[in-house]
């Protein structure tokens, strides 16, 4: 079994994504064939033109998703941390949605059924992720996200001394 | 509260099975605002394949949708918004792109105007390759496109709302923080000549005024929210392309729309002497550093953002920390940075920006407001204008109050911005005592940062240009400022030159891609055709796309001559004509003469197929496959030859 801090899932930095959608259309187009935003596993927030950020699925540890589901649909699983859900038993009424902080899980509008990122496990690798023009997005577990976070406070910190260290 | 309530249940609604038609809709959509009764009706075909879309179809439309002679604020002036075949897709800058046509009401002639974000594509999912408005609702109102379902819904607490408040209220009153809007602001209610509609809250189908058609339609908004999926006809090469311009956008042809921005230009144009200044009393200025590219980034810039689908993105938010304009926060181009900028004399970047934000708030085309601020203070300097009659505005060049108040006067049609609201044309023409020779206009439409007394391909650009004075039907300039011909001079093959451009600029905004991603094209047509087919399905070539961007100028110019206008009207503003360039360098002296002009409009009409009158002849409708339109050149000969014979 995988450890826990080693699932990776899709994340946007807020510096770099500009709110392009490009990651929406590459995501309905891979998934379903066709350019359409609302079909899309991850989606763009746009609160004014300088908050910018695309959101999807977290893999959560103990996802809320999962508990809220009344019919047992959604299963989350151990190798991968990603949401399955199963269509047959899922009838489409929205409790998973509600728990969800992020917004990540969706209905799908013509299959009546929840949807959410799989991380493109046909295609091996994330397809938002490889086209994204402002490599604002990466595929990352919440440990190195922890690292990066660490250091760009630290760079913050130390912003006088960066000027004059040597790049290399 | 719901006003009238309207549900399309024509069988041609649900054309394809209810899916959308490779790369176009297959569908317009006609609103009658004065009855509120909508229609819909197939897309002809052939016009899709003639005119392509966006500017194209619309002015075809809008020839076959117009009576002779209508006055631009009747109800009968129809309003026509369009998408290209390629919004909706994820073609970068393509996807996103809408466009307005209507008559102006500022040159009496075609008005036109583009916007991106993400209005078009959404109309494109709702499945509309244009919407024709007519008539006029009794109160304000606002239309709410729900795909199949149309609804025209009661405006009267948006009154005197900005773009961006309107937008905020319609999402928040029908419950949908996705639905896109494009809105007019106040001075659009009260049928400011250059009003804009803004979606997105900062892009703006800025020229020709038809954010004031909107208004004279007491129309306030258009909201769209679209579900149908958008496929292209050949997906699999459609996306190798796509992934081929994703790598083309990286490089050197975007690269300075990804980096400084286009105010970039303010130390290039200044360094050659071509930026009009003071009204075009100067055509350098000597706060340029002040107010450059360069300046605004390191102090202003907050972030870059990008439109629905684009590679590229060039929208440089801009903020104001401190002094008295904090808390400003815009985005700036060039073109409107030097309107009020430059051409006021002021040299504050964050007046600049407040200014900005103010035509963003009233719906005000940016570029014409500061062109008008920069008219009242010449008349000002001259005398013509006094304080009193400007409300106590101090208008001087270089005073940045002055400058923000005048746009907020203009806005509000308040005191003599009431006049200025009308353009410089028409308030030169109010306010007499050679204020006429001031307006610094091309057909009615305020001119731009192209200083065109030392850009003679430029000024031939401008002067023939089909919605008036304007950098952006032609981009003649680059020929002179990169030195590919002698800027100073006149010359046959000016006017091929700018032919050329031309129809090339037609398809772009027919298509609707960005001009700003315009040189990945490398291949020119050749891209563009190819983009075409592989969504569209239609087998076109480079020269079928040529011949498109020809006959889109020809049926502009049909509708021209139709309302009127014709050689007389291909000219240049007063100054540019009759007072050279004073500043010290390589444009000092510099002005176009009625006899270069003269020989610059015969070049340009015989590289047209076009008589020297500039009616297109019989013989290039005929190749151009416009039969159909011969009628309007033969009522307008044959006027002629009546007036002969008498």
């Amino acid at each position: 079994m995988v450890k826990i801090h080693e699932r990776k899932f899709v994340s946007a930095d807020p510096e770099k994504c500009a709110g392009c959608q490009v990651c929406e259309y590459i995501c309905s187009l891979t998934k379903e064939e066709a350019f359409n935003p609302l079909k899309s596993r991850i989606r763009v927030v746009r609160m004014n033109q300088l908050i910018n950020l695309a959101v999807t699925c977290r893999l959560c540890e103990n996802p809320p998703c999962v508990a809220a589901c009344p019919r047992d649909a959604l299963t989350q699983s151990e190798e991968t941390g990603l949401i399955m859900v199963d269509e047959d038993k899922c009838n489409g009424c929205g409790w998973c949605i509600e728990a969800c902080d992020y917004g990540a899980i969706m209905l799908h509008p013509e299959n009546k059924v929840v949807f959410v990122c799989d991380l493109c496990q046909e295609q091996g690798e994330p397809q938002c992720v490889k086209w994204c023009p402002e490599e604002a997005l990466d595929l990352i577990t919440s440990d190195v996200l922890a690292q990066k976070a660490r250091i760009t406070a630290v760079k913050k910190l130390f912003q006088e001394a960066m000027k004059v260290a040597p790049t290399t | 509260m719901l006003i009238y309530y309207l549900i399309i249940d024509y069988d041609s609604a649900k054309l394809n099975g209810g899916k959308c038609l490779h790369g176009y809709a297959g569908r317009i959509l006609h609103i009658d605002l004065t009855t509120g009764k909508t229609h819909v009706e197939p897309l002809n075909e052939e016009y899709a394949k003639k005119y392509i879309g966006g500017i194209g179809l619309g002015i075809r439309l809008l020839l076959d949708h117009s009576k002779p002679g209508i006055e631009p604020f009747s109800p009968e002036n129809p309003l026509i918004l369009t998408t290209g075949p390629i919004s909706g897709t994820m073609w970068p800058t393509g996807g996103n792109g809408h466009a307005f046509v209507s008559k102006s009401p500022q040159s009496f002639g075609v008005g036109e105007s583009k916007a991106h974000g993400s209005f078009g594509t959404e109309l494109k999912r709702a499945g509309y390759d244009a919407v024709i408005f007519k008539g006029k609702a009794e109160k304000l109102v606002y239309v709410w496109i729900d795909d199949d379902s149309v609804q025209l819904l009661d405006a009267s607490n948006l009154m005197g709302k900005s773009p961006a408040e309107t937008e905020d209220a319609i999402r928040e009153e029908l419950g949908d923080y996705y639905i896109r809007v494009a809105a007019i602001g106040p001075a659009g209610e009260k049928l400011a000549r250059m009003a804009c509609v803004i979606n997105d809250k900062t892009r703006a189908a800025g020229r020709t005024g038809m954010g004031a058609v909107m208004g004279s339609k007491n129309l306030k908004a258009i909201a769209v929210r679209g579900t149908l999926d958008i496929t292209a006809a050949k997906p699999d090469e459609f996306m190798e392309f796509v992934k081929e311009f994703h790598e083309r956008m990286k490089g050197p042809a975007t690269q300075k729309y990804r980096t400084l921005g286009t105010p970039l230009n303010v130390l290039v144009h200044n360094s050659v002497a071509c930026m009009p200044t003071r009204n075009y009393n100067n055509a350098s200025f000597e706060g340029a550093e002040k107010v450059s590219g360069e300046t605004m980034n390191e102090r202003f810039v907050a972030k870059i953002i990008g439109c629905s689908s684009c590679a590229m993105r060039c929208e440089h938010m801009c903020v104001v920390q401190e002094g008295p304009y904090k808390g400003t926060m815009t985005r700036m181009e060039y073109e409107t940075l030097w309107a009020m900028g430059p051409y006021c004399g002021v040299d504050r970047l964050d007046a600049i920006m407040k200014g900005m934000d103010l035509c963003n708030y009233y719906g005000i085309d940016a570029i014409s407001a500061g062109v008008i601020a920069g008219f009242a203070m010449d008349c000002y300097e001259n005398g013509i204008l006094t304080e009193k009659e400007l409300a106590g505005i101090d208008a001087r060049f270089g005073n940045h109050e002055a400058m923000v108040q005048l746009i907020e006067k203009i806005g509000k049609r308040e005191d003599l911005g009431d006049i200025l609201a009308e353009g410089v044309k028409i308030a030169g023409e109010k306010i007499g005592k050679g204020a006429e020779k001031l307006a610094q206009h091309i057909k009615g439409v305020e001119v731009t940062g192209y200083d065109l007394r030392c850009l003679k391909t430029a000024a031939l650009g401008f002067a023939v240009s089909f919605r008036g004075a304007d950098h952006n039907r032609h981009g003649a300039y680059g020929f002179d400022i990169k030195g590919k011909v002698n800027r100073l001079i006149v010359e046959k093959g000016r006017g091929k030159l700018v032919k050329d451009m031309e129809d090339q600029y037609n398809v772009i905004d027919s298509l609707i891609v960005c001009k700003f991603s315009r040189g990945t094209y490398y291949k020119g047509f050749e891209d563009m055709a190819k983009l075409y087919s592989l969504v569209t399905g239609f087998d076109v070539t480079a020269e079928d796309m040529r011949r498109a961007g020809e006959r889109i100028n020809n049926v502009a110019r049909l509708f021209n001559i139709r309302e009127g206008l014709g050689r007389k009207d291909d000219t240049l503003p007063y100054k540019v004509m009759h007072l050279p360039v004073p500043d010290e360098g390589p444009s000092k002296g510099a002005y176009v003469t009625q006899k270069e002009l003269d020989f610059l409009l015969d070049d340009y009409y015989q590289s047209r197929g076009w008589n020297k009158d500039g009616i297109p002849s019989i013989e290039k409708l005929k190749e151009l496959g416009m039969d159909d339109l011969i009628h309007v050149v033969e009522s307008k000969t044959g006027k002629v030859k009546k007036a002969e014979e008498n």
